[in-house]
C-alpha cells in the first residue's frame, strides 16, 4: 500500500477505484470518466491534489537561488503571484514543471508527486547557506476546484474575494474558519482554483463542496481534461530526455533575460529535433502514447499522450513529431496496433472554454 | 437475459449457446472494469475465428484489449448497433451489447468455460 491523503477515507468509502499513482493510492474514477469530466466542463468538479509535492523556499537568498534553478523569472513577480516553470538539469533535459508562488515572505514551489523526491534532491545540491527548503507536503491538503460554477463554490467558504484575484494569482485565506490558501490556478482549462488547508481540515471542506454540488473527480477525467486544454504531463509530453523548448513551452524558459541551470544546453539544441503538436484522428480508436507516426509512410514521431475527447467527442492526442510535419493541417498516419489510422495536426488546446 | 444460462471465459467473455450457433458478448465486471468503453472493433461476418484467439478489440479511455472468442468457428452475424454506439454494452452487456454469433461446425468445444458461480468465484478473488 501506497501513502494515503487525508482524503483516502473519503475515496474509498465512495468506493472510487483506488491505483497507485507516483507512490500515492489515489482515486482514478469515482462512477465514470466521461460523467465526471463533463461534471467539471459545465458545473463543478472537485479533485484531491494532495498528492503533488508543496515545498517551502526561504532565506534572504531564496529569490536569487530560485532564478537558477527555474527557467522562468521570479525576480519580478508580485506578491501573491503564480508562474508557470520548468526545472532543468545541466543538459536542459526538463526535471520537472511546477508552479512558483510568492508568498509575503517566502515562496512556495508546488511539483508533481512523482518528481517530489528527486527534486528536493537536485534542490539540496545546489541550495546556498542563505535559502531553506522545507517539504511541507504531508502537512497540508490540497483540493482543486475546478469549472464554471467553481468560484462561485468555492466563495461560501472561503473569506477574501476569489473572483477578486485575477488568473494566477493567490491569497491567504480563512477557508471554513481554518487558515489556508487559494489559488487561481488550475490544471483542467477551466475557471476555478486550487486550495491549500491543513491535512486534518480537508475533509469538513471537502464534503461541503461536495454537499454544495460539485462532483469528486479521479485522476482519469484529471487526465482527459488537461489533454484536451492542451496542457504537458510530466512523464509524457515532459521527461528528462525531453526540453521544454521542443515541447512548446518556450514561453515559460527566459533564456534571453536570465541564466538558469540548463540554458546554455538548450541554445545547442538541434532545431531539427522533433516537437509537441495536437493530433485529431479520424477514427474513433485512440492513439495510446508510443504508438509511431508517419508521414507518407515514412516515420516521422510518437504519441505521448492520447484519448477519447469526451467533449469534442474525437480521437485526440499529443505527439511529438519532426519540425516539417508539425504544421497545422499536416496530414499523418498513426500506427493504431497495425492500422494506418488519418491524422490532422491541429491547433493546441484542443478546447478552450467561453469567456 | 438469464446469466445463469450463460458460459463464461476466464478473459471475461460470456457465450449463449443456441444449437450450434454461440452468442458472444463480454461481461458486466469487464465492463465495469473498462469503464467508458469508447470503441469496439468487431470481425466481418465471414471470418474465421479460433477458440481462445482474439476476434476484435475493444477500447475504452483506459486501456485497448482483445477480445477473446470462446469456441472456434465462423462469425455468422455481428451487432453492428455495439460498434456504432458502444454505450450499448455498458447499459445492457447480456442483452443489447451481444457482439457476435458464431457457428460451430460441429459440437461446440466448451472446455475451459465457466458457469456464473465459477466465474463469480474468480472476479471476486481478483479482488475487485
Amino acid at each position: 500500500m501506497g501513502q494515503k491523503t487525508p482524503l483516502y477515507q473519503w475515496h474509498a468509502n465512495r468506493k472510487a477505484r483506488i491505483v497507485d499513482f507516483a507512490g500515492w493510492d489515489m482515486p482514478v474514477i469515482y462512477t465514470s470518466i466521461n460523467d465526471e469530466h463533463r461534471a467539471t466542463r459545465t458545473s463543478v468538479g472537485l479533485f484531491d491534489i494532495s498528492h503533488m509535492g508543496r515545498i517551502i523556499v526561504e532565506g534572504a537568498g531564496a529569490q536569487a537561488w530560485l532564478d537558477r534553478v527555474l527557467t522562468n523569472r521570479v525576480d519580478n513577480l508580485k506578491p501573491g503571484q503564480v508562474r508557470y516553470s520548468l526545472v532543468l538539469n545541466e543538459a536542459g533535459g526538463t526535471l520537472d514543471d511546477v508552479l512558483i508562488t510568492r508568498l509575503p515572505d517566502r515562496y512556495l514551489v508546488v511539483v508533481n508527486a512523482s518528481n517530489r523526491e528527486k527534486l528536493l534532491n537536485w534542490f539540496g545540491k545546489s541550495t546556498p547557506a542563505d535559502v531553506r527548503i522545507t517539504d511541507r507536503t504531508r502537512d497540508w491538503a490540497m483540493i482543486a476546484c475546478q469549472g464554471p460554477g467553481a468560484v462561485e463554490a468555492m466563495q461560501k467558504f472561503v473569506d477574501v474575494s476569489i473572483s477578486g484575484l485575477k488568473y494566477y494569482f493567490s491569497a491567504d485565506a480563512t477557508i471554513d474558519g481554518i487558515p489556508g490558501f487559494v489559488s487561481r490556478t488550475g490544471y483542467t482549462g477551466e475557471d476555478g482554483g486550487e486550495l491549500i488547508l491543513p491535512s486534518k481540515s480537508a475533509e469538513a471542506v471537502w464534503n461541503k463542496l461536495i454537499d454544495a454540488g460539485a462532483t469528486a473527480v479521479g485522476l482519469g477525467a484529471r487526465d482527459t481534461l488537461r489533454l484536451e486544454a492542451g496542457m504537458p504531463l510530466y512523464g509524457h509530453e515532459l521527461t528528462e530526455e525531453i526540453d521544454p523548448v521542443q515541447a512548446g513551452l518556450g514561453w515559460a524558459v527566459k533564456s534571453t533575460e536570465k541564466d538558469f541551470i540548463g540554458r546554455a544546453s538548450l541554445l545547442t539544441k538541434d532545431p531539427g529535433r522533433t516537437v509537441r503538436v495536437g493530433l485529431r484522428l479520424n477514427d474513433k480508436r485512440i492513439a495510446r502514447e508510443g504508438f509511431l507516426i508517419r508521414r507518407n509512410g515514412d516515420e516521422c514521431g510518437r504519441v505521448t499522450s492520447g484519448t477519447f475527447s469526451p467533449s469534442l467527442e474525437a480521437s485526440i492526442a499529443m505527439a511529438f513529431v519532426k519540425p516539417d510535419a508539425a504544421k497545422i493541417g499536416t496530414a499523418l498516419e498513426v500506427d493504431v496496433r497495425g492500422a494506418a489510422v488519418a491524422a490532422e495536426v491541429v491547433p493546441l488546446p484542443f478546447y478552450s472554454r467561453k469567456k | 437475459m438469464n446469466e445463469e444460462a450463460l458460459l463464461y471465459s476466464a478473459s471475461h467473455e460470456w457465450t449463449r449457446v443456441d444449437g450450434e450457433v454461440c452468442v458472444v458478448g463480454i461481461t458486466r465486471f469487464a465492463v465495469e472494469q473498462l469503464t467508458d468503453v469508447t470503441y469496439v472493433e468487431l470481425p466481418p461476418v465471414g471470418r474465421a475465428v479460433t477458440k481462445g484467439k482474439p476476434f476484435g478489440v475493444i477500447e475504452s479511455v483506459k486501456s485497448a484489449n482483445d477480445l477473446y472468442a470462446p469456441v472456434s468457428g465462423e462469425v455468422v452475424e455481428v451487432n453492428t448497433r455495439v460498434a456504432d454506439d458502444p454505450a450499448s454494452i455498458a447499459s445492457d452487456p447480456y442483452g443489447e451489447g451481444w457482439m457476435i454469433k458464431i457457428r460451430t461446425t460441429a459440437k461446440p468445444d466448451l472446455s475451459g468455460l465457466m458457469k456464473k458461480a465459477d466465474y463469480d468465484a474468480q472476479t471476486a478473488a481478483s479482488g475487485h
